[in-house]
């Protein structure tokens, strides 16, 4: 009897050997003559585990890890393929609990199917959320969408279903379709791990924005620095195309769309719609000023749907249990679920997907199991390089947009990255600058020349004479006003959400007694 | 291995890959996949190809920190230097990497073995720090297992290419 188990081909995994633990196994199960069929799954999402092998069995999935080759024979002696208990096992897959505490919406496929197999994606309730939009009118889909209270997840939280009528109601005979997976922002990889390991969705939730906006075309704009996710969403499409899920009348409904990937080159600007549209026209990467909205003119100057993967990833289960069930889950304005990034210095990093609700200390501390060097958490940046520092007495904030944004703070992307009191928080303000110098598009001044302003001031701060420092702070103070407010986007716009935050919570790492705190209480940015 | 640059060669494939929407960037990344790097006479016959300025040409190649005008080294390695990966040693291994292979970052060593960049942020935030070898990912990266990658040959393991690319 053939025994089915499952090696991560998520480029995580892969970054940590899961390739030599995939050949591993198939040669010594081979050589003990044990019949094993190897499925290169997506991640759970528990990287401190990875590679995590699991292998199917009647009660379900067991799973060991993490596994290296130097295991592999002991864990075949254990009976691996049976289940058996070993050192390194973890019972069944669905009972542990950092899994059980989770609701997983978006990524309640990513881990589970074959990425590589349409039918696999089919019997895990694929299509679905298609087969039910087609049902439906088009601006029935778009109520849908609207109703469900979903939110854009790249970062700014713009209600999708409000974007998609505003493209549904533009007049052309051209629209696009634009997946955003140019996700640049560190300690942020869920739209990776989605396209490499459940690229069918996310092809489904396109497909349902061309039907509901009138489109026929679309793309997805992958970063360069994702050649496995590039690689899957290709052979993904060309997959669904050859199933009819993509080209001409989709599932006999008469809907014609196809996709394609585009590949980006390396600039983190291009994660900004506008740079990003420029940037599948072939430019360099420059952002526009709106409006003109995307929505009305886009790529090529035609009416465009930008969403995020996730957004879009998301759409089908909205479609497929309907908007209340969706809207039901979470807090306030923040419906839903959030697909939070767990990374940097902490013992149990990855995906942790629940519905809106969940305080950044649960996240760290009950979820994330502390920092991974064992010292103290002293700072916890939110939503990317242009998110805020948040010191470890702000851990009870709620992780959800509005509360986030009362404590002069942001979602983005939802990841979080942890830093133990080894930090110093000088030299992350200085980063924050240094990577818009470096990565800004150039268009706007505030931030192409006050990026480079900012290090310059920074570093007179850091080891300048200390009776100037005062000075310099209030100089600092007054570029970030100016970036803030001047520049043309979030870029710019954002840089000095990290340095504000730096100044107000850790003034001591640039040599200011708190006493002089410059920031006004209450300053939310 | 990159063939080598030739006009012929140059304009069959810009020629493969100037039928797509918004062309230029594609013809660009098909350059360098296929030659290593964008030649500086390719930019008159991407031009003349798209009916493009030069300087679009030249702006298009120059903002792209991917996109190479000069042939790389034989192995290329890439350190992130996202804020994940600061978080857990990173600056350090930065500063290792540099030492250890006497270049800064974005140079070749002399011998023209290794290109030594920086990248910011692989996706691998759970796993950092993160690097890159010949476009191979690895997590969870010190300074010690940085020296292994470097001492090895230059292509880590067996499977090395395996996935990677389209």
């Amino acid at each position: 009897m053939t025994v089915t188990v499952f090696v991560p081909g998520d480029s995580g995994a892969r970054a940590v050997g899961a390739d030599d633990v995939t050949d591993a196994i198939a040669a010594q199960a081979s050589a003990r003559g044990s019949d094993v069929a190897i499925v290169r799954n997506g991640s759970r999402g528990m990287y401190w585990l990875e590679p995590l092998v699991e292998v199917e069995t009647p009660e379900g999935r067991v799973a060991y890890g993490p596994v290296t080759v130097a295991d592999v024979a002991g864990l075949l002696d254990a009976g691996l393929l049976g289940g058996e208990p070993h050192p390194l096992g973890h019972g069944l897959v669905s009972r542990i609990d950092w899994l059980e505490r989770q609701q997983r919406v978006t990524f309640a496929r990513v881990g589970v199917v074959d990425p590589a197999s349409p039918e696999s994606f089919e019997a895990h309730g694929g299509m679905a959320g298609l087969r039910a939009a087609l049902a439906m009118s088009p601006l029935d889909v778009v109520a849908a969408v609207t109703d469900s209270g979903l939110r854009g997840r790249g970062g700014a939280g713009f209600p999708t279903g409000i974007k998609w009528r505003t493209v549904a109601d533009a007049r052309s005979s051209v629209k696009f379709v634009c997946c955003n997976a140019d996700e640049g922002d560190s300690g942020t990889f869920a739209d990776r791990m989605l396209m490499e390991g459940d690229p069918f969705t996310l092809i489904e939730g396109m497909t349902i924005a061309a039907y509901a906006v009138g489109s026929s075309e679309g793309y997805v704009y992958i970063r360069s620095e994702y050649p496995d996710a590039v690689a899957s969403m290709r052979r993904a499409i060309a997959a669904a195309r050859e199933r009819g899920w993509l080209g001409s009348d989709i599932l006999g409904s008469g809907l014609s769309f196809d996709l394609d990937v585009r590949v980006g080159a390396g600039a983190y600007i291009c994660g900004e719609e506008t740079a990003m549209l420029d940037s599948l026209e072939g430019k360099r990467g420059m952002v526009r000023p709106k409006p003109p909205l995307p929505a009305l003119a886009g790529l090529f100057g035609r009416p465009t749907v930008i969403n995020n993967v996730l957004s879009l990833a998301t759409v089908p289960m909205v479609l497929s249990q309907g908007s209340q069930a969706y809207q039901a889950l979470g807090v306030g304005r923040s419906r839903g679920t959030q697909v939070f990034q767990l990374a940097g210095n902490v013992a149990r990093g990855g995906i942790v997907e629940t519905a809106f609700g969940l305080t950044l200390a649960e996240l760290v501390d009950d979820f994330g199991g502390g920092t991974r060097s064992g010292r103290p958490v002293r700072a916890v940046q939110v939503g990317g390089p242009l998110g805020a520092y948040l010191p470890a007495d702000a851990l009870a904030v709620h992780l959800d947009y509005e509360e986030l944004a009362a404590h002069g703070a942001m979602l983005g992307h939802g990841g979080v990255v942890v830093f133990d009191d080894s930090v110093d928080m000088g030299q992350q303000a200085r980063f924050a600058m240094e990577f818009c110098a470096e990565e800004s598009c150039g268009k706007c001044t505030p931030c192409r020349v006050g990026a480079v302003r900012g290090v310059e001031v920074i570093d007179r701060i850091l080891v300048g004479p200390p009776e100037e420092r005062a000075g310099q702070v209030a100089l600092l103070e007054d570029l970030c006003e100016l970036m803030t407010d001047g520049s043309l986007c979030a870029m710019g716009g954002l840089t000095p959400n990290p340095v504000r935050s730096v100044l107000r919570h850790f003034p001591q790492d640039l040599g200011i007694e708190p006493a002089l705190e410059p920031v006004r209480a209450g300053d939310a940015r | 291995m990159p063939t080598e640059w030739s006009i012929e060669a140059g304009a069959r494939v810009i020629a493969d890959h100037a039928g797509v929407r918004g062309p230029l960037l594609p013809v660009l990344h098909a350059l360098q996949h296929e030659f290593g790097y964008v030649d500086a006479a390719a930019i008159p016959l991407v031009a003349k190809r798209l009916n493009v300025s030069r300087a679009d040409v030249h702006g298009v190649l120059t903002f792209y920190s991917d996109l190479r005008t000069a042939p790389s080294g034989a192995r290329s390695i890439a350190v992130c230097r996202g804020e994940a990966c600061q978080a857990v040693g990173g600056h350090a291994l930065a500063d290792h990497a540099q030492e250890r292979l006497g270049v800064r970052f974005g140079e070749t060593t002399a011998d023209g073995s290794t290109t030594l960049d920086q990248v910011f942020c692989l996706g691998l935030c759970a796993l950092s720090p993160a690097v890159t070898v010949d476009g191979r990912a690895r997590g969870r990266v010190d300074e010690a297992t940085f020296d292994a990658l470097v001492a090895a040959d230059a292509t880590v393991s067996p499977s090395a290419d395996r996935g990677v690319g389209a």
